[in-house]
């Protein structure tokens, strides 16, 4: 049951095949096998699993129930469920009930999804290897000893090993699409504002959204197409109507026009993670599409622009966990100062600290015109880069990440290289842009993804190419030996 | 050496909204502690702002009634800082890019001199909550029921040079508010703060001098004093020789000073960026116009057109235009009456008197506007003297009805027949033969003395000029 696509596990929960309790069932076993080596999740709520998806059953009796009625996922514990702890991968919230879920966990719900779960993350999404998760690093279900990347590697790695149908995943500069390329699923970030950021819980606010990734673009659409669409609760959300994403999914691809950077396909990426683009580049020629270099020249400062953009945020976003109202509080503060401090170097991790540490800095006195109004501007330069780029293109493709996945351990003492395995992804944050990976040729065995950035709105585009390549080739059908 | 004060004021004012500014949260005061506060004002993870659509109109209003500027766009900020009763880490405010930008007030001292004084700028912020240190041993209680309550912070031009011109300025705007409805103005429930900031230079000195900010003043007389208080502190402190130092400072009404509470050097760097949760707000024209379309003629309008519409003196058009339900009352009685300066006399002095007697407002008068313009009617047309009409007032106060019925009833109807008050008259003059001697003899004072007599015996009825002329010519003759 678990290498099937939505499609086909929905017409075996409507001709009762199997139930929606025994596809569950099938998957929390799956979890309780794997998930003690890979670490995907932080809490499997078994029990409010079940009752769902005897509740699904119910509705699949009656024929009624969404567009995912019965199907089991997973949620990243970025967000809030009610109920069911989100810790956010961090000491900080370990004991936090929310007292409402967000409104993706809303919309998946409401299109009858059933949940198994919140898998781990890295601490508030700052990370790019799952590694700074206050409930230990995931692993990658392709090679244990290596990361999933991150900092939705839980998700990743849980819909790679097949111990969920799709997760949910966020991704504020590469968190969705870095660790599906790492773990060979499909991964989609979603224009911002397409999304609803109502209970999810800030790391970067202008740079924030959530998406869905599962094992094809198939089963993207259709959680996407439960997950999008206005929100009167997040001002940043748009109210623009939803497309049929599954109704675009086979579009002819005969005269798109694909963009491929420049910068992307320069020094700092593998050979061979190269090769595998060029080849599926190859396979978009073959269907009909045209190539043409472009240039973005900003690309290279969007690095350091996010190293400023981010942090400036969560340096704010991070204030309310202040040990007062909820979350970690330290034993026995002897006054307001020590609570704050103590409550503070407790619940965060390293790589946390070091990001509210260096976001305080840029916007303070003194220092804000030269770091954080002078990276705003940049990133309206690399906003326009895009915007050229889109008068000549439809898409964008490359890589989605520099090398496969690294190993565990690799990187955690030099946060610079941390941070470049993010190069290609970050633009399309700060420009706004949806962005998408997709499984291609492995390397050595290690899944290397495609990167497809498209214009404002046009998820559907990137969906449709994804759909596309998963139709003539197989790279996206690879299940981790042990997992099959 | 002559000293000359410098003056800013920044107020915050709570806009009279029904939920907070950010969140569905109902603002009303007084509820049991955190009862009004949600996850968005407990600023739970996950929860974003979504802006009152109510807060912006009210700011609209404020910034047509001072004829100010109005930003096209304005930018909601964060402002970083730690405290337990804020409860996100950061308050939501305006920064670079207020709501409302330049405007004026004018206002009027005792004296009768006018000021302009400059208005730089008011901009939307979230209030915080409170924290609550007396009830609760070795710790503080927090109460968020505050937490999110929509202000409008208007800042002062440093255009004031007295304490007056302050308190004068701050009355001001206090009545502004209340006028157009964007406030309650209740100071006891904080509706309405002040901060001053206060220095003092060398009378000629273009530079301004070292300022101290005097925080959080609840009341008029206590702003007046904590000025008055800093003046003195500062000036006595350069003439020994000594600095000021920028720094805020807390007004103690029990001690009637002004005490430290942090220096300039120990505060906080704030952080403000753009708040990238909210959209900066557009205001369009036609938001604007359907913001200012109820605004009610402006007070000082309205002070123009009573001394120009009712021949009102300065101070009575002054006071009469104090509160807009106090206008109200008034334009109604003058109209009602005919008789304008009467209305005015009456409703600053009689009305007036017995509402602060009673403790009541305006709106609770229980003789309304038409039972005065009744009263006044029967004054002008000299069915009763003033004196009686005192009498009828107290009736209609106590007990309700209306004039003339009052008058009927209490049988209190002038008396204008000069036979009636010519025979009275004979007869006194003729029991009292010894004042007259007194009066021919040119003891002009005991004429008093027959005025009392015949009022006496019409009890208060007889038409006191009738009552003058006829006892004239009688006692002359």
């Amino acid at each position: 049951m678990h290498d099937k696509t939505i499609a086909e596990l929905a017409a075996g929960l409507r001709e009762r095949t199997y139930s929606s309790v025994e596809l569950t069932r099938h998957f929390l076993e799956r979890i309780a096998r794997h998930n003690p080596s890979l670490n995907a999740f932080i809490t499997v709520a078994a029990e409010s699993a079940l009752s769902a998806a005897a509740q699904a059953d119910l509705a699949l009796a009656a024929g009624t129930g969404g567009p995912l009625i019965g199907i089991p996922i997973a949620h990243k514990d970025i967000f809030c469920t009610q109920g069911l702890r989100t810790s956010c991968g961090s000491r900080m919230l370990d004991n936090f009930i929310a007292p409402y879920d967000a409104t993706v966990v809303e919309r998946l719900a409401a299109a009858g999804a059933v949940v198994l779960g919140k898998t781990n993350m890295d601490e508030f999404a700052m990370g790019s290897s799952n590694e700074t998760s206050w409930y230990g690093p995931v692993k990658n279900p392709w090679d244990q000893t290596r990361v999933p990347g991150g900092s939705s590697g839980g998700s990743a790695a849980a819909v790679a090993a097949r111990l969920c149908v799709a997760a949910t995943g966020t991704d504020t500069g590469g968190s969705i699409r870095q660790p599906a390329a790492l773990c060979g699923i499909t991964g989609i970030k979603p224009t911002y504002g397409r999304c609803s950021r109502w209970g999810m819980i800030a790391f970067a606010s202008s740079l924030d959204q959530a998406g869905p990734m599962a094992s094809c673009a198939a089963d993207a659409a259709l959680l996407l197409q439960a997950m999008a669409g206005f929100d009167p609760r997040d001002s940043t959300s748009l109210d623009t109507p939803v497309p049929d994403y599954v109704a675009g999914l086979d579009g002819d691809l005969a005269g798109l026009r694909i963009g491929l950077p420049k910068e992307y396909f320069g020094a700092g990426l593998d050979g061979r993670v190269a090769a595998s683009i060029q080849a599926a580049i190859r396979e978009y020629e073959r269907q009909g599409a045209t190539v043409v270099e472009i240039s973005l020249p900003n690309s290279p400062l969007s690095v350091p622009v996010y190293y400023v953009v981010a942090p400036a945020e969560c340096s704010s976003n991070l204030a309310r966990f202040d040990g007062v109202r909820y979350g970690h509080r330290c034993e026995n503060p002897k006054d307001l100062e020590d609570l704050y401090k103590r409550s503070r170097a407790e619940g965060f991790g390293a790589e946390v600290q070091r990001r509210i540490m260096i976001g305080t800095y840029v916007l303070s006195a003194g220092y804000y015109d030269a770091y954080y109004l002078k990276a705003q501007k940049i990133r309206h330069l690399i906003a326009d880069d895009f915007r050229r780029a889109f008068e000549q293109v439809d898409v964008i493709m490359g890589p989605t990440s520099p090398t496969t996945a690294f190993p565990i351990g690799a990187k955690m003492d030099d946060p610079v290289a941390m941070y470049l395995n993010d190069i290609y992804t970050i633009a399309a944050n700060l420009a706004g842009l949806p962005g998408m990976s997709i499984p291609v040729a492995p390397v050595d065995g290690m899944p290397v993804g495609l990167q497809v950035v498209g214009n404002y709105f046009e998820e559907g585009r990137l969906l449709n190419c994804a759909y596309r390549l998963q139709q003539q080739t197989d790279w996206h059908l690879g299940v981790p030996v042990g997992f099959d | 050496m002559q000293w000359e004060t410098v003056i800013g004021l920044e107020i915050h004012t709570q806009l009279a909204t029904q939920s907070k500014i950010f969140s569905g949260s109902s603002t009303r005061f007084g509820a049991a502690p955190n009862t009004q506060a949600c996850a968005v004002d407990l600023g739970l993870p996950g929860v974003l702002p979504v802006l009152n659509r109510e807060a912006v109109r009210l700011a609209v209003r404020f910034g047509k009634a001072i004829d100010a500027e109005l930003a096209e766009r304005s930018v909601f900020a964060r402002k970083n800082y730690f405290y337990p009763d804020l409860p996100k880490g950061y308050q939501i405010s305006q920064y670079e890019f207020p709501i409302v930008g330049e405007g004026r007030v004018e206002i009027v001292l005792d004296d009768g001199t006018v000021h302009e004084i400059g208005v730089t700028r008011a901009h939307l912020e979230e209030d915080a909550g409170k924290s609550l240190h007396e009830d609760y041993q070795g710790s503080t209680g927090i109460d968020l029921n505050r937490a999110g309550t929509p202000l409008l912070e208007i800042v002062s031009e440093p255009d004031m040079r007295s304490a007056a011109q302050a308190v004068a300025y701050a009355k001001k705007v206090h009545q502004i508010v209340r006028w157009i409805g964007i406030s309650d103005g209740n100071m006891q429930e904080g509706s309405f703060r002040v901060d001053a900031n206060v220095s003092v230079r060398p009378a000629g000195q273009t530079t301004f001098g070292t300022r101290a900010e005097i925080k959080n003043v609840n009341s008029f007389r206590f702003l007046e004093r904590a000025i008055q208080f800093e003046v003195e502190r500062q000036i006595d402190l350069i003439t020994a020789g000594g600095k000021v130092v920028q720094e805020t400072r807390l007004y103690d009404p029990d001690r009637d000073e002004t005490r430290t509470m942090r220096v300039k050097e120990e505060a906080n760097d704030y952080r403000y960026f753009p708040d990238p949760d909210l959209l900066p707000v557009q205001l369009d024209a036609a938001f604007i116009a359907a913001a200012i379309a109820d605004l009610p003629e402006l007070p000082d309008a309205m002070r123009e057109r009573f001394q120009a519409d009712y021949g009102l003196a300065d101070y009575d058009a002054n006071l009469l235009t104090a509160g807009r339900e106090l206008a109200a009352f008034f334009e109604a009685v003058a109209q009602g009456s005919g008789a304008p300066k009467l209305a005015a006399n009456w409703i600053g002095g009689e009305l007036t008197a017995a509402l602060n007697k009673s403790g009541l407002e305006i709106g609770a008068s229980p003789v309304t506007a038409d039972q005065l313009a009744g009263l006044i009617r029967r004054i002008q047309d000299g069915t009763i003297s003033g004196k009686i009409a005192k009498q009828v007032f107290e009736a209609l106060w106590n007990d309700g009805g209306d004039a003339d019925q009052v008058i009927a009833e209490q049988g209190l109807k002038q008396i204008t027949d000069s036979g009636a008050i010519e025979s009275l008259i004979d007869s006194i003059i003729a029991a009292n033969q010894d004042q007259v001697a007194q009066y021919r003899a040119g003891k002009e004072k005991v004429f008093g003395f027959f005025v009392g007599q015949v009022m006496k015996q019409s009890q208060g009825k007889a038409n006191p000029q009738q009552v003058n002329d006829l006892l004239k010519q009688k006692l002359l003759a």
